[in-house]
């Protein structure tokens, strides 16, 4: 087991590289010339431009301004905002709990209910239940998130009043960044507490929702299709041939083996969860990474774009190998 | 069980098999039946459309729909921000949207099958340099992919295109490389070989036609992910450019109305999951007739 | 008497309409005994088995006269009576044991599993008697195998593991459905050897399915051949082998190995098959249903089902109207 995990790990060094490489890249494929890019209109002054060009390294070879970029990352030098001249690495974290809070509500949201429904709709196969479910499914998963977080808005903050437009938390609540999870820190805010805490609440809800149609849509129709199999396996009628109370034999016996093709389409999904976080950020306004990159690509932030991307695909394939490790955990005849 | 086999005795051509297999599927009649509905509007949407897309109304400012009140018949679906019909502004749309999504196909599979046909078929090096490239390019989640090269194109429709083909080129290499190395080992593959087939008329010629019903259903999938993808980059900003009548361009000129004006949000997103969920019924209906090897 | 099974009807709704796998089938086992049931696949043998354990899917519809196991009725069962009886009262084992174990839990984990289910005792109760199950059924080193995952078993070990968990909890009857079909040779004779020393030692009753005559010849007390759902020849084993009067009872006699004695024939000759294929169960043949295979068929017997009768002078019963006697049949046949 652990010599299979180093091996994965180990595994992601050249898809590291690589993506190092198409981050550094995809900023020099821009058309034009990055310094005049940067500089603006200011970037007509002559000395300003050679400045700039050897203070960005460009006046240097291609691969030598790679291992430049290359090493700055090792020491976690992402580059620096143009628009607000800090660090990209700062920029990043002080965003990245917000997406995180908003994708792990909306993955509890798509896994708490994606696998009792899915689990359901197994046993009670062709019942009017698993029809409506299958249906639903099928509309969630073709859903244009951005048109259905306008449409839950329309909905539930515009014609019910029941949840705020966008944001994060009320003005009236001051929160102490400590984790940068609103639901924990509202807490402890200074006259807040509860009431914090709800609001807190009450402005994840509908971005997570929306988040979470797609995931939940995908999940229920993953553990469907993987429990179906598995029910029909021969150990399934070996453990109702125990004797064992048919709930045990469905969650004990089944869901075990069905999990390790969900584990693997959950994987998956997280690379979705950023996709769902740029285009729900914008649509809330929440304050997280996806809303930071569409908003540093419309003011051509280029570093904070090159940096980002760098940051986001690392992540993806960090969690992409935590799957695969959970993926042996699963199945035992994978870990020789 | 294996008992009923006398019954066919004259076996079926594959077409009969498939069409037999399509039919039953209740879903995929319904969902080609609308898809059928939207490429009719396309096509037919200059004679079908009751004004021009880009005509503007003095005085008829976000009127609602003819169904509710303050409504008329004369702007059936009632009319934008600046006076244009939004039911015109829809069918002209269609076109643009389903025109988008094909050419988003035929870009990304031409380039997908060909370097999926390499990989799978030279193996070796050639499979390493293209599959690291696709394991690079999937790391990144697919729109922030092509929102970066959106943005590295420049705003509109064309670089749209482009943008979401490039991101969906990974998903047909790994298809069609797949396909390629199974059938690589079939003796049909090791016959042409032997009379001398060239490398390229071994893979255009005998194995490209063995992998035909899985690359057509991957199409169909895409073809949905694609116009989805296209107009989240429209409704971003980053693709087609008002005033073009694309429909996620509308969503986004639509937004700052969302309290008031619902119904301009509405439409334009209903298109776009109709015929999303239409050409995903259409796909797993071809997937489970063509191939029920792919069924999971 | 241990199981009753009266006029035991299985009909499956299928898209394609109605489907009769088992139909009118009655037979009697007592306490001890061991009864092998012969017939090929497709014969309703399994589907039998799993009426008698409660499992069959929701779109069988299953009636019966009458269908009892040590005189508690079944028919009239709910799910939780059902479980109480499955594995405590009546234990069965499968074809193929790797298929049969679950993949994702050790061998110890699902025996100790078995065991708690029928049994108030502890954890680390179970997992000494797991142990002692292990050594029962002849596992070299059971401590270690305990921890063993399935995929880490050979075919003989998973199914020998399959033996320790179904007489856990000393059932009154054990069915074994083909359990040594998928088991290489070699190993097929010690796991037939295992469960009747086992039926023995624990004084059970067992219930060998199989398609196999050559298997059930040694090591049953009665046998009862089916064929399309339906008993056409049962008896004392002794009888049914050596005087087998129902033309399907001879042809699996005569196709199978044993059954060529040395110098009789040709060692290269080949043997003997039945012709032609098991019915349709949705349009079952008129009359005998193994007519259309059988070479002494008359019109009496493609017209009317003949009953199960039974042969004077000795306890076997026939489902023919024109049962062969020993020496003619032999030489019409070859």
């Amino acid at each position: 087991m652990l010599k299979a995990v180093l091996k994965k790990i180990l595994n992601l060094i050249p898809t590291l590289l690589g993506v190092s490489l198409l981050a550094f890249l995809l900023i020099r494929l821009v058309p034009g010339d990055p310094v005049m890019l940067l500089l603006g209109e200011r970037g007509a002054d002559p000395q300003m431009y050679t400045e700039m060009k050897r203070n960005m390294g460009l006046d240097r070879p291609m691969y030598e301004q790679y291992f430049t970029f290359l090493g700055n990352i090792f020491q976690g030098d992402f580059g620096h905002s143009i628009v607000s001249k800090r660090a990209v690495l700062t920029e990043f974290f002080d965003r990245f709990p917000a997406t995180l809070e908003l994708g792990i509500m909306a993955m509890t949201f798509a896994i708490t209910l994606g696998i009792p429904f899915g689990i359901i709709a197994a046993i009670k196969r062709n019942s009017f239940f698993d029809f409506t479910l299958m249906g639903a499914g099928l509309v969630g998963y073709s859903m244009p998130i951005f048109w259905w977080g306008l449409m839950l808005i329309i909905v539930f903050s515009v014609k019910l009043g029941w949840t705020p437009v966008s944001g994060r938390i009320d003005v009236l609540y001051e929160v102490d960044k400590v984790t940068g999870l609103l639901l924990i820190d509202s807490w402890w805010s200074e006259d807040g507490g509860f009431a914090a805490f709800k609001s807190a609440l009450s402005h994840l809800i509908l971005p997570a929702l929306a988040m979470g149609t797609i995931p939940l849509a995908v999940v229920a129709r993953m553990t469907r299709s993987s429990m179906l199999e598995v029910l029909g396996e021969d150990y399934i009628r070996t453990a109702r041939a125990k004797g064992l109370p048919y709930a045990r034999v469905v969650i004990v016996h089944a869901l075990r083996n069905a999990l390790v093709p969900i584990i693997t389409i959950l994987g998956l999904l997280f690379g979705s969860i950023i996709t769902g976080a740029i285009l729900t950020e914008m649509i809330f306004s929440w304050p997280g990474i996806g809303k930071w990159i569409v908003f540093s690509i419309n003011a051509r932030d280029y570093p904070v774009i090159q940096g980002g991307v760098m940051m986001i695909a690392s992540l993806v394939i960090l969690t992409n190998a935590i799957v695969d490790i959970l993926y042996l955990w699963a199945n035992p005849r994978m870990r020789h | 069980m294996e008992l009923e086999q006398a019954k066919e005795l004259t076996p079926q051509t594959p077409f009969q098999e498939f069409y037999q297999s399509f039919a039953l599927n209740k879903g995929a009649v319904i969902g080609l039946a609308v898809l059928l509905f939207f490429i009719a509007v396309g096509i037919s949407s200059p004679f079908l459309a009751p004004y021009d897309p880009t005509q503007l109304f003095d005085g008829a400012y976000r009127l609602p729909p003819f169904f509710s009140s303050g409504g008329n018949t004369k702007f059936l679906l009632g009319t934008d921000d600046v006076g244009r019909d939004i039911l015109s502004r829809l069918i002209h749309g269609t076109a643009l949207s389903l025109g988008v999504g094909i050419m988003i196909v035929v870009v990304s599979l031409v380039l997908g099958t060909i370097f999926g046909l390499l990989a799978g078929y030279f193996g070796k090096s050639v499979d390493r340099t293209v599959m690291r490239f696709t394991d690079i390019v999937m790391a990144l989640p697919s729109t922030l992919l092509a929102i970066v090269v959106a943005a590295i194109l420049g705003p509109g429709l064309v670089n749209a295109v482009w943008a979401v083909s490039i991101v969906a080129i990974p998903n047909y290499i790994r298809l069609v490389r797949a396909l390629v190395m199974a059938e690589k080992k079939r003796a049909y593959v090791m016959a042409a070989q032997a009379y001398g087939a060239g490398h390229i008329r071994i893979m255009v010629s005998e194995i490209l036609p063995n992998c035909t019903a899985p690359i057509i259903v991957q199409a169909t999938l895409g073809l949905s992910e694609g116009i989805l993808n296209a107009a989240a980059l429209g409704f971003l900003g980053l693709g087609a450019q008002p005033p073009t009548p694309e429909w996620g361009t509308m969503l986004a000129d639509a937004r700052p109305f969302l309290e008031n004006s619902p119904w301009m949000v509405t439409f334009p997103g209903l298109c776009i999951l109709l015929v999303v969920l239409a050409l995903n019924l259409v796909g797993d209906g071809l997937r489970d007739a063509l191939d029920p090897r792919l069924k999971r | 008497m241990l199981l009753d099974v009266q006029n035991l009807t299985i009909t499956f709704n299928t898209k394609t309409g109605p489907l009769t796998a088992v139909r009118n089938l009655s037979f009697q086992m007592e306490m001890g005994e061991t009864l092998g049931v012969v017939g090929e696949s497709g014969c309703g043998k399994s589907i039998t088995n799993l009426a008698i354990m409660g499992l069959l899917p929701p779109q069988a519809v299953t009636s019966a006269t009458h269908l009892s196991l040590e005189g508690k009725n079944l028919l009239s069962l709910n799910e939780r009576e059902w479980q109480c009886l499955r594995g405590k009262d009546v234990a069965m084992i499968f074809q193929d044991p790797m298929s049969a174990l679950n993949p994702c839990y050790s061998v110890g984990d699902q025996l100790i599993e078995t065991l708690l289910v029928h049994a108030e005792m502890s954890r680390s109760d179970a997992a000494l008697e797991s142990l002692n199950l292990m050594e029962q059924v002849g596992i070299p080193a059971p401590k270690e195998r305990l921890k063993a995952y399935p995929h880490e078993l050979s075919g003989g070990m998973a199914q020998r593991v399959m033996i320790a968990m179904a007489i856990s909890s000393n059932p009154k009857l054990l069915i074994a459905d083909e359990p040594t079909t998928a088991l290489d040779v070699t190993i097929q004779d010690q796991i037939l050897r295992l469960l009747k020393d086992i039926q023995e030692k624990r004084q059970m009753s067992l219930m060998l399915v199989t398609h196999d005559l050559g298997v059930v010849a040694q090591n049953t007390d009665r046998i009862q051949v089916m064929y399309a759902g339906e008993v056409v020849e049962a008896g004392l084993t002794q009888d049914v082998i050596h005087h087998s009067t129902h033309p399907y009872t001879f042809g699996l006699l005569a196709g199978h190995p044993d059954a060529r004695k040395s110098g009789e024939r040709n060692h290269k000759s080949r043997l003997p098959s039945i012709q032609g294929m098991v019915p349709n169960l949705r349009q079952r043949p008129k009359g005998c249903q193994f007519h259309p295979r059988c070479s002494f068929a008359q019109d009496t017997c493609r017209l009317e089902a003949p009953q199960l009768t039974v042969t004077p002078g000795i306890s076997r019963a026939t489902r023919c109207y024109y049962p062969l006697n020993r020496g003619e049949g032999r030489t019409d046949q070859c």
